[in-house]
C-alpha cells in the first residue's frame, strides 16, 4: 500500500514536471537547434503570426515576411524569413528564435528565451533597473513554440 | 499563368528588401543659399570600421530636410531666439546677465566644435560650462540638463560655430574619458544587448521597423524633433537610445554621458556643425 502511494505520488510529480516549460536555463541547445517542444505542447501558428508583430516579438522590425506584406514598416536588419523554413530544420529555428547567439555568436538578434547574463537590465522600456532575479525571458515558452509553428509555414513561393 | 505570378511575387520581395530609403541620399546641403554644409567625409582616423561619415541629415526624408535649410523654415530658431533673450536677461544674485562678461555671443564662434573637452582637470559639456558659468559668475540657480532654457542656451552658442567642422579633441587629458566612451559605445545593454554600434555602425542606412538608422551623429545638437517639437539634448538622446535597448540608462549629466559624448562627438570630427539641425 505505501509503495502505491509513492509511486501514484512519484507519477503525480512527473506529470507535473512534463507539464512545466523547460526553464531557459535547462534549455538544451545542440549545435544551436533545440531536439523538442520547449512545453510539450504544438504550438498555435495564428498567435505566432500576432507575434512577429506585437509585443515583445517584433520580429519584422529586422525582417522582412512576404506573408505579412499587410503590415507596415518591415525592418531590414536580418534576412528575409520567406522560405525560412526550407532552410532550417523545425529544431534549429526553436534554437534561433529561443537564443539566436547559439547558432550565430555576435547576432545582432537579441535572445528571446533567456534571463540572465545581460549588461544593466532594465525594466521593460522605462529605463529603470531592474532586480535581475525579477527578470523574465523576452517571449514564454508557448509564445516561442507560437513563433516556430508559424516559422514553419514560410516556405519559397 | 505560372511565370505571371511567380513575378509577381518577386517584385513584392524586390520592394520588400529594398525599400526607397536604402543608404544616405545624395542631397547636398546649403543653409539660407550660402552656407555650404559638410555633410560626408572621410571618417576619423580613430574610426576603425566607417570609412566614411554622413551627417544625420542625409537619412531623413526631403521634408524634414528641407525644414532646415532656410531659417525662417527652422522651428529650433525659435528657441535660438528665446536663448538669445535669456543671454541678455539679468539672473541671480550679482544682479548680471551673460551679456554682462560675453558681449556679443558671436565671440563664442568656434568654440562648440571643441566641444567637450578637458577644462582644469575635469570634462566639461557645454551644459556644465553655462551651469558653471551662472553658479559663479551670476549666482544665479543651475538650468535643468534638457530643459527649456539650457537648451536654448546651448543652441545658441552651438549655432555660433555653424558650418564650422566638429574638431573635438582625443589625446592628452581627453584620452582616459574617449576610452571610457568608446567602451560604452560597443557595450551590448540591455536585455535586447545592442550597442551604439550594433545600429549606428553596423546598419546605418536600414530600416529598424520604421525607422532609417543614420550614424547617430551629434554635429546637429540640440535638435528640433518634430515628434517631441521641442530642442533635444544629446544625453537625452543617449538616454533614450539606451533605454530602447531595455537597459537602466544613465542619467542625464552623468560623467558616463559626459565620456560618452566626447567619443561621439570624435565620431563626429570633419561633419559641419549643423546646430540647431532638424530631425523627424
Ligand atoms: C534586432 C534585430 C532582430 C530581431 C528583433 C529579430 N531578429 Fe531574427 N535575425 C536577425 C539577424 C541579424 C539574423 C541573421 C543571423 C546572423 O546574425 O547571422 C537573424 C536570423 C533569424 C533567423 C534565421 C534566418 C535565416 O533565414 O537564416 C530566424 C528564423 C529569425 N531570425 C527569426 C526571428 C524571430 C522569430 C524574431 C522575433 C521573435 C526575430 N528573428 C527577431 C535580427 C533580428
Ligand atoms: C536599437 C537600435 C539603437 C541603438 C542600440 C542605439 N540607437 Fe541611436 N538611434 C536609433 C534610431 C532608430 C534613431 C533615429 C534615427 C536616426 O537618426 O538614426 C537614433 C538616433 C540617434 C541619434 C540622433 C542622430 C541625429 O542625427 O539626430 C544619436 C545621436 C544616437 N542615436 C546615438 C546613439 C548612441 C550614442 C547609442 C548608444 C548609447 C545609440 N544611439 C544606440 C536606434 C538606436
Amino acid at each position: 500500500m505505501r509503495v502505491t502511494l509513492t509511486a501514484l505520488a512519484t507519477l503525480a510529480l512527473a506529470g507535473a514536471a512534463l507539464a512545466e516549460p523547460v526553464a531557459p536555463m535547462d534549455v538544451v541547445y545542440e549545435d544551436g537547434a533545440i531536439a523538442g517542444s520547449l512545453t510539450g505542447m504544438a504550438g498555435d501558428p495564428d498567435n505566432g503570426a500576432k507575434l512577429m508583430n506585437k509585443g515583445a516579438g517584433n520580429c519584422i522590425a529586422c525582417h522582412q515576411v512576404t506573408a505579412l506584406e499587410t503590415l507596415p514598416f518591415h525592418g531590414e536588419i536580418g534576412p528575409s524569413l520567406d522560405g525560412v523554413s526550407e532552410r532550417w530544420s523545425v529544431a534549429e529555428i526553436r534554437g534561433i528564435v529561443a537564443n539566436a547567439k547559439e547558432m550565430f555568436p555576435e547576432t545582432m538578434m537579441p535572445s528571446f528565451y533567456r534571463d540572465t547574463g545581460f549588461i544593466r537590465p532594465g525594466k521593460a522600456y522605462t529605463g529603470k533597473g531592474i532586480d535581475p532575479a525579477e527578470l523574465t525571458p523576452l517571449l514564454t515558452a508557448q509564445e516561442i513554440e507560437d513563433l516556430v509553428s508559424y516559422l514553419i509555414t514560410l516556405k519559397y513561393e | 499563368m505560372r511565370t505571371i505570378l511567380t513575378a509577381g511575387s518577386f517584385a513584392v520581395v524586390a520592394l520588400l528588401a529594398a525599400p526607397a530609403l536604402a543608404d544616405p541620399d545624395e542631397d547636398n546641403l546649403v543653409i539660407n543659399d550660402e552656407l555650404q554644409m559638410v555633410t560626408e567625409t572621410a571618417a576619423p582616423a580613430h574610426m576603425e570600421h566607417v570609412d566614411t561619415i554622413y551627417s544625420g541629415w542625409r537619412f531623413r526624408t526631403d521634408e524634414t530636410q528641407a525644414l532646415q535649410i532656410d531659417d525662417f523654415e527652422n522651428p529650433a530658431m525659435i528657441f535660438v531666439d528665446q536663448g538669445m533673450d535669456l543671454f541678455n536677461s539679468v539672473d541671480g544674485t550679482e544682479g548680471k546677465s551673460c551679456a554682462s562678461c560675453h558681449e556679443d555671443v558671436a565671440a563664442f564662434a568656434g568654440f562648440h566644435a571643441e566641444m567637450p573637452k578637458v577644462m582644469n582637470g575635469k570634462l566639461v559639456v557645454m551644459e556644465d560650462f553655462i551651469n558653471g558659468h551662472r553658479a559663479r559668475a551670476m549666482g544665479a540657480e543651475p538650468w535643468k540638463w534638457s530643459g527649456p532654457e539650457m537648451q536654448a542656451m546651448v543652441a545658441l552658442i552651438g549655432l555660433q560655430s555653424r558650418g564650422m567642422p566638429m574638431n573635438v579633441k582625443i589625446d592628452g587629458d581627453a584620452a582616459p574619458y574617449w576610452e571610457q566612451g568608446k567602451e560604452m559605445y560597443y557595450t551590448r545593454y540591455g536585455q535586447l544587448e545592442l550597442s551604439c554600434a550594433n545600429c549606428h555602425e553596423d546598419s546605418y542606412g536600414l530600416m529598424i521597423r520604421a525607422d532609417h538608422l543614420s550614424q547617430g551623429q551629434i554635429n546637429g545638437f540640440p535638435t528640433y524633433r518634430l515628434k517631441q517639437a521641442k530642442l533635444i539634448s544629446r544625453h537625452n538622446r543617449f538616454r533614450g537610445c539606451i533605454r530602447d535597448t531595455r537597459a537602466e540608462t544613465f542619467a542625464e549629466g552623468s560623467d558616463e554621458f559626459r565620456a560618452l559624448e566626447l567619443y561621439v562627438a570624435s565620431r563626429s570630427n570633419g561633419l559641419s556643425v549643423e546646430t540647431p539641425a532638424v530631425r523627424q
